[in-house]
């Protein structure tokens, strides 16, 4: 009896997650295979799966003439790199600060970290205080130092890692034999946090990586410092203005001439997404471990 | 005597303070940049109330009292950004946490290896910008070269659809990107709810004849109750907030869509950047900061009434 029951539920459960699974990938791989494709078959017969002709050449164009995209994805990586590092320095030591229970005006420095999960100005006064107090508009500043640094929320998640995952003890021996604040949390601390600094990294640096809001904003005239996704994003922009506004068939097909075929256009996204793909099978463990961390704190 | 008791207590006293600045430190750039991004903005609201003139600056241009709020209500675009923001967050919430329930339930159940599988790979539309979401979107949607119009509309002899042009199809779409890119994340967390559970409560069941089905209303669900609460209650407090790339980049900024893919996040972009009307763009956003805020704080208010340990404060 149960055993019929259980085989059903079995079958039906395999096959609703096989129907989702197909369902999250069958998007990535229509743009994988249009990437692949011929562009003229493409402009033909529209996005497919089993396409007429295959082609590399969206990617040989790529790699020897499309400086563009090479030097955005050059910016990308920089900008991943600097980012989750200094995000994952910033996060941890004020974290660690905070794990003191007897640190002196731990609530309120607490507190202070906790309003900003609270409230905030918005976009407006967000932007008015980079652009005129600091002036990062067109500079590298604008990709890496709006809103994605440091947050409350993974600080305080780090800060109950501290409390919750390393033993008091152990940094009381330290401090006895005399070691310095600075080398308990380089030595003891740290090494003992690695999954969470694992996971806020993982967190932080994915955050950069598809960052185009940033750029979005305060790139206005820089295009020259546009990350991979700003690129992309303007692509889809200039070939939506154009099919809006040009009227004049002629013109139209000037502009058009201009931006990437289509096929190329695929290529540039697949590019955008591979370093995701690369990663993700080896990190997914941890993000989930990370998600799961976070849901159940709030 | 007193004295010098007295001078070794102060001492110590500074001593303890001593042991500290290194924390203080420590703490010191993320302070900063706490302050920077999220505290020296908040100000800057005050523009809300002002007419904002760029020479004059924030603090230099002349109040004008709640005019930019005036008219912002007297707009169409008040109630129509208000009604989408709401309505949307109203269907990811109900949609979203039936589909993530569900999909927890089913991962929780499976017995082969095969499930760790699956629960990656939907995971994986997390990981994507919106930006590659809206190519993703484009490959089924564009008129010309869309996946639905040529490879599945023609061969049924259906005209194409000009996708980008037509609102009604697009509350439809975007709910399902929504779903599309977040069911493998908010699984997660119903996921490790559930598998916490005793599993002596359902071996017991079973041995009572419990079939699955029973299972899964009878004990499965009324335990979730909590983190249903929870997670929802917290989806509330975020109600006036949106995810501006879902609703601009995905719809690509279509003019013609605007009355089903304009919400308060879209409306301050496009205030500030595009149209630079600062002062009521900053009353908007002003709107959104303040009910946002108090939602949150009654949401808190309420959990902890419920589940105190649950509560953000």
């Amino acid at each position: 009896m149960k055993s019929v029951d259980d085989k059903r539920f079995q079958i039906i459960g395999h096959i609703v997650m096989i129907v989702l699974s197909a369902v999250a990938v069958i998007p990535i791989i229509l743009l994988v295979v249009s990437s692949f494709t011929d562009n003229d078959v493409l402009v033909r017969n529209g996005y497919s799966f089993l396409p007429e002709k295959l082609s590399v050449y969206a990617y040989q164009y790529i790699f020897k003439t499309g400086n563009s995209v090479i030097h955005a994805y050059g910016i990308s990586v920089l900008l991943t790199l600097t980012g989750t590092i200094l995000s994952i320095l910033i996060t941890t030591l004020l974290a660690y600060a905070l794990s003191k229970s007897n640190l002196p005006y731990k609530n309120l420095i607490t507190f202070i970290v906790f309003f900003t999960m609270l409230f905030n100005g918005g976009l407006v006064p967000t932007y008015m205080n980079y652009t005129n107090v600091f002036n990062i508009k067109n500079t590298f500043w604008a990709l890496l130092v709006p809103s994605l640094l440091c947050n409350g929320f993974n600080v305080l998640l780090m800060k109950s890692y501290f409390v919750s995952s390393i033993p008091g003890e152990i940094m009381e021996a330290a401090y006895i034999d005399g070691a310095s604040e600075f080398k308990v949390f380089y030595r003891i601390a740290l090494p003992l946090a690695k999954p969470i600094v694992a996971t806020i990294g993982l967190f932080s640096g994915i955050g950069y990586w598809n960052d185009w809001m940033n750029g979005f904003i305060y790139l206005t005239k820089r295009t020259d410092l546009y990350s991979i996704q700003n690129l992309l994003n303007r692509t889809m922009q200039n070939i939506q203005f154009l099919s809006q506004y040009s009227t004049n068939v002629k013109e139209a097909g000037a502009g058009l001439a201009a931006i990437p075929s289509v096929s190329i256009r695929m290529a540039m996204a697949v590019v955008g997404i591979l370093p995701i793909l690369v990663i993700y099978p080896f990190v997914q463990k941890n993000f989930v471990k990370g998600i799961t961390l976070g849901g159940v704190k709030g | 005597m007193a004295n010098k008791n007295n001078n070794t207590v102060q001492s110590s006293h500074k001593k303890k303070y001593a042991r500290f600045i290194p924390l203080y430190i420590m703490a010191l750039p993320g302070l900063l940049y706490l302050f920077i991004n999220n505290f020296m903005p908040m100000p800057g609201l005050v523009l809300a109330f002002k007419k904002y003139n760029a020479s004059k600056g924030i603090w230099g241009s002349d109040w004008i009292g709640f005019k930019n709020f005036k008219y912002l209500f007297a707009t169409q675009d008040a109630f129509v950004i208000t009604r989408n923001t709401i309505l949307y967050n109203v269907a990811f919430i109900i949609i979203g946490t039936i589909s993530s329930i569900a999909v927890a339930i089913i991962l929780s159940e499976l017995h082969h290896r095969i499930k760790n599988f699956y629960q990656s790979v939907i995971l994986l539309p997390f990981m994507i910008s919106m930006v590659i979401v809206s190519y993703l979107a484009f490959g089924f949607l564009s008129t010309d070269n869309g996946f639905i119009n040529n490879s599945i509309l023609k061969p049924l002899g259906i005209e194409p659809v000009s996708w980008y042009r037509e609102k009604n199809y697009w509350p439809f779409i975007l709910v399902f990107i929504n779903t599309w890119k977040g069911i493998g994340y908010s699984c997660i967390i119903y996921l490790a709810a559930i598998i916490g559970f005793d599993r002596s409560v359902y071996e017991s069941s079973a041995i009572d004849g419990a079939t699955k089905w029973q299972q899964i209303t009878k004990i499965t669900l009324p335990l979730l109750k909590p983190t249903i609460i929870m997670l929802t209650l917290l989806a509330v407090g975020r109600i006036f907030y949106s995810d501006f790339g879902l609703f601009y980049q995905v719809p690509q900024n279509q003019g013609a869509l605007f009355p089903v893919t304009n919400t308060i996040d879209t409306y301050v972009y496009r205030g500030l950047i595009q149209l630079g009307d600062i002062s009521m763009t900053a009353a908007a956003g002003l709107y959104q900061s303040v009910v946002g805020f108090v939602l949150v704080i009654s949401v808190n208010l309420i959990v902890r009434k419920i589940e105190p340990e649950n509560a953000l404060f």
